[in-house]
């Protein structure tokens, strides 16, 4: 394992940078760098949240992607209308594999695709009449649905239809909260001011609706989770911990959530927040207004897990503290066995990450729970803060790529050369290509849950799985081989 | 004769529709076979030819029948005065919707069911006052009209949206073929008027095609919705629109027109007495202020 020097990272930087003309070149020097874990604002090293440069292959999604893809969508008592035409929706449909419990076309609705499903005529002649139909008509067929929301796709906001007069009115027709979001996707520079926005829509049209209704049973251990989106049922491996310690789990936001779960979130004593990114907005936004607190926590690794665990139970008595330590000394007992396991067979081994707001440093834990190193991470569409997070958990000289280029990828990972990859879809074939392991860490590769106790024994094994598979062994043909290689295979 | 697209473009109120209508019946009287297309959701760009109110748009039966695929040609071309083809693109009520998507919609289906491909002789494209969004630039890209005639008058503002109305021509005449064919003046009776509008087309580059004047024959024709040549053939009104016919048939002058700057058509409005030199020391001042000035000098 060789570890590169701040020289040495910036040197390759340097280099990546040198095809670029100059102003591209200008422009990505700012988002590439070599970790400082001194600093202490990032700042001084990155900058991040800034338009994408045209030709450099951005991985980056759209405000109607952060909306109804990621906050919104979620909700599953709620039909999502993707409002325009049908490809966003279709393309869309089933979300982020965000499991929920209910019967699905009948109380849930998490995987089916809604859309308005726009022509010509309805961007000529406007398509508010359209919306009020379809409202109509989704409260007919499915009427077991707590509430509908509209997901402005881009034409909305370019023809001018007045989605909230239309939402008002039909609020008040079928007796139903109707949110309008204007997340139309030319909006912002990436997916992150989508979740800003639905945030606000949130804070608008749901909050607010039970502030003066007090008959909601409260106690005083209250927490909600915010910012799970229960991928692969990471909420559930989650909430299982914090009621075992003896918090009561009001609300999951928005992995298997509902809308009455969001409407009572501002009777909570704590809001446990998971997606800082996606989520910071809600959470600040109830700290100033109903006064809750709001923690940030990891759940990834029984080391972070511990550590959240403490954290959480910091704000309540020594009732819930005794939970926390109760639950962590039960797990860490089951955990013994699996690191035993699998850390022998990862020791070592370093990983380059590139993934959305949150994983690239709250995985880090993990595989440092599995003797594994983080050599290189960067965000998709990050803000500094994010960095400010990321850059203490980073050793020393490690790379940071901000809205990285799939040219800077595939360069920093043939000099880096790290021994597994966690990104997305878009950049898995390319990598495994070239015959470095990878796995999916938006989608756990369709595995999952990752987060908890239970998640980590499946992320263990899975990057075990991945890492180890006796496919790597066989990248070159037999013929091919050169005499060492052929020996290595024949012993 | 190959078919020859012209696009009639201006500032709203100026006329374009009554200019267009009479030009289009004294090119039919010529024997001209002439197609109107009218780029405007109000839709009043043929009612004179056909004695309508409004004839049904492609927009309005696209709605009404689902999409636009499931029209046909003779659904939306109606045959009015001198065998002249009309056609309206529509669109929706003020306020709401995309017009410009409108007129795309409705040109592109005209192309693709053939309607240029008729015994044409001459397309007149009557567009909304202003090139507001590409939409409405739609006439004037590529392979569609050739031939830009702008109506205006001695008034500034229609000088003004000639002017920009020349930037759009320049914008598509250098990725297409079309060019500026000259300025139609329509007298409101302005004081040197013609001379004006002369001197405006030589700066930019053109030429002032014809100048129609003034003559209520055009409204009383209006109210009947016809038009002065077929209204009254014999009205001396009815001459003029017949020269301009003559002209456009005749018209050579193509060219990429050569607007001039803001500083440059004050100059010109100074000139012909429409604008006082400016007065830096009245900028920003209310009336009761300049009121009290005077009352202290």
């Amino acid at each position: 394992m060789s570890t590169m020097t701040t020289e040495q990272t910036e040197a390759l930087i340097q280099e990546v940078l040198e095809v670029y003309p100059e102003k591209a070149k200008k422009d990505r020097a700012k988002h590439l760098a070599a970790n400082d874990p001194t600093l202490e604002q990032s700042n001084k090293c990155i900058t991040s949240n800034k338009k994408s440069l045209p030709g450099v292959m951005t991985i980056r999604g759209c405000a109607y992607a952060g909306s109804k893809g990621v906050v919104w969508g979620p909700i599953k008592d709620m039909i999502h209308i993707s409002h325009g035409p049908v490809g966003c929706g279709q393309y869309s449909r089933a979300g982020r594999r965000n499991y929920y419990v209910g019967t699905t076309g009948v109380n849930t609705f998490g995987t089916m695709n809604f859309t308005s499903d726009f022509q010509e005529k309805d961007i000529v002649f406007g398509g508010d009449k359209k919306l009020d139909k379809l409202i109509s008509e989704i409260d007919t067929l499915f009427p077991l649905n707590k509430g509908i929301s509209v997901q402005s796709e881009c034409p909305i906001g370019l023809i001018g239809d007045d989605i909230e007069a239309v939402s008002k009115r039909k609020s008040k027709e079928i007796d139903k909260p109707v949110v309008p979001v204007r997340c139309e996707g030319f909006r912002g520079v990436s997916q992150s001011l989508g979740h800003h926005i639905a945030n606000d829509t949130i804070r608008d049209w749901v909050l607010p609706t039970r502030d003066n209704d007090n008959s909601f049973q409260t106690t005083p251990y209250d927490v909600s989770i915010i910012g799970d989106y229960n991928i692969g049922g990471d909420a559930w491996s989650s909430r299982i911990l914090l009621e075992e310690m003896g918090l009561r789990v009001v609300s999951q936001w928005s992995g298997d959530g509902t809308l009455s779960e969001m409407e009572l979130t501002p009777k909570v004593k704590l809001n446990l927040l998971h997606c800082y990114r996606s989520m910071n907005y809600i959470s600040r936004h109830m700290e100033e207004k109903y006064g809750i607190p709001w923690v940030e926590y990891n759940f990834f690794g029984p080391t972070k897990i511990a550590e959240s665990l403490r954290k959480i139970a910091s704000y309540f008595d020594d009732s819930i503290k005794e939970g926390a330590e109760r639950v962590i000394a039960k797990y860490n007992a089951e955990m013994e066995p699996i690191i035993a396991k699998f850390r022998p067979r990862l020791e070592g081994k370093r990983v380059m990450l590139y993934v959305g707001g949150l994983r690239p440093r709250h995985t880090i834990g993990a595989y440092e729970d599995l003797g594994m190193e983080v050599v290189g991470a960067g965000y998709e569409f990050g803000h500094n803060d994010d960095y400010d997070r990321t850059i203490k958990e980073m050793g020393n000289a490690t790379l940071l790529y901000d809205d990285v280029t799939g040219y800077e990828f595939e360069e920093f990972v043939k000099a880096v050369k790290p021994d597994l990859i966690g990104s997305g879809i878009k950049e898995k074939y390319i990598f495994q290509k070239m015959g470095i392991p990878f796995r999916q860490m938006h989608s756990w590769d369709y595995s999952g849950p990752y987060h908890g106790y239970d998640g980590f024994a499946i992320f263990a094994r899975d990057m075990d799985m991945t890492l180890n598979n006796p496919c790597w062994g066989k990248l070159i043909a037999p013929w091919k081989a050169t005499g060492s290689e052929a020996a290595a295979k024949a012993a | 004769m190959a078919l020859r697209q012209c696009a009639i473009y201006g500032k709203g109120g100026i006329g374009k529709s009554t200019t267009t209508q009479n030009l289009v019946a004294a090119l039919a009287e010529l024997g001209k076979k002439v197609m109107i297309v009218g780029c405007d959701p109000k839709a009043d760009s043929t009612r004179l030819i056909l004695h309508s109110k409004a004839q049904n748009t492609i927009m309005e039966m696209a709605a009404e029948a689902g999409t636009v695929e499931d029209l046909e040609l003779e659904d939306v071309l109606k045959t009015g005065y001198g065998d002249i083809k009309c056609v309206e693109s529509g669109g929706p009520e003020p306020g709401v919707g995309c017009a410009g998507r409108g007129v795309i919609t409705a040109i592109n289906f005209l192309e693709e069911e053939g309607a240029y491909e008729e015994d044409l002789d001459f397309v007149f494209y009557d567009v909304l006052g202003d090139v507001v969004c590409g939409g409405f630039a739609m006439p004037i890209r590529e392979n569609k009209a050739q031939e830009i005639y702008i109506v205006c008058s001695g008034e500034m503002m229609a000088m003004y949206a000639a002017n920009n109305i020349g930037k759009g021509i320049v914008k598509y005449a250098h990725s297409g073929g079309v060019r500026l064919a000259g300025l139609i003046c329509n007298s409101r009776n302005t004081a040197r008027e013609d001379e004006l509008i002369m001197e405006l087309a030589r700066q930019m580059g053109t030429h002032m095609i014809h100048f129609v004047p003034r003559d209520n024959v055009v409204q009383r024709a209006e109210i009947r919705r016809m038009t002065v040549i077929e209204y009254d053939p014999t009205a001396k009104q009815a001459d003029e629109y017949r020269t301009l016919a003559k002209k456009i048939v005749d018209n050579t002058n193509f060219v990429i027109p050569t607007p001039i700057t803001m500083d440059a058509l004050e100059d010109l409005l100074m000139d012909f007495g429409l604008m006082d030199e400016e007065d830096e020391s009245v900028v920003g001042k209310t009336a009761a202020e300049l009121a009290a000035e005077a009352a202290t000098a």
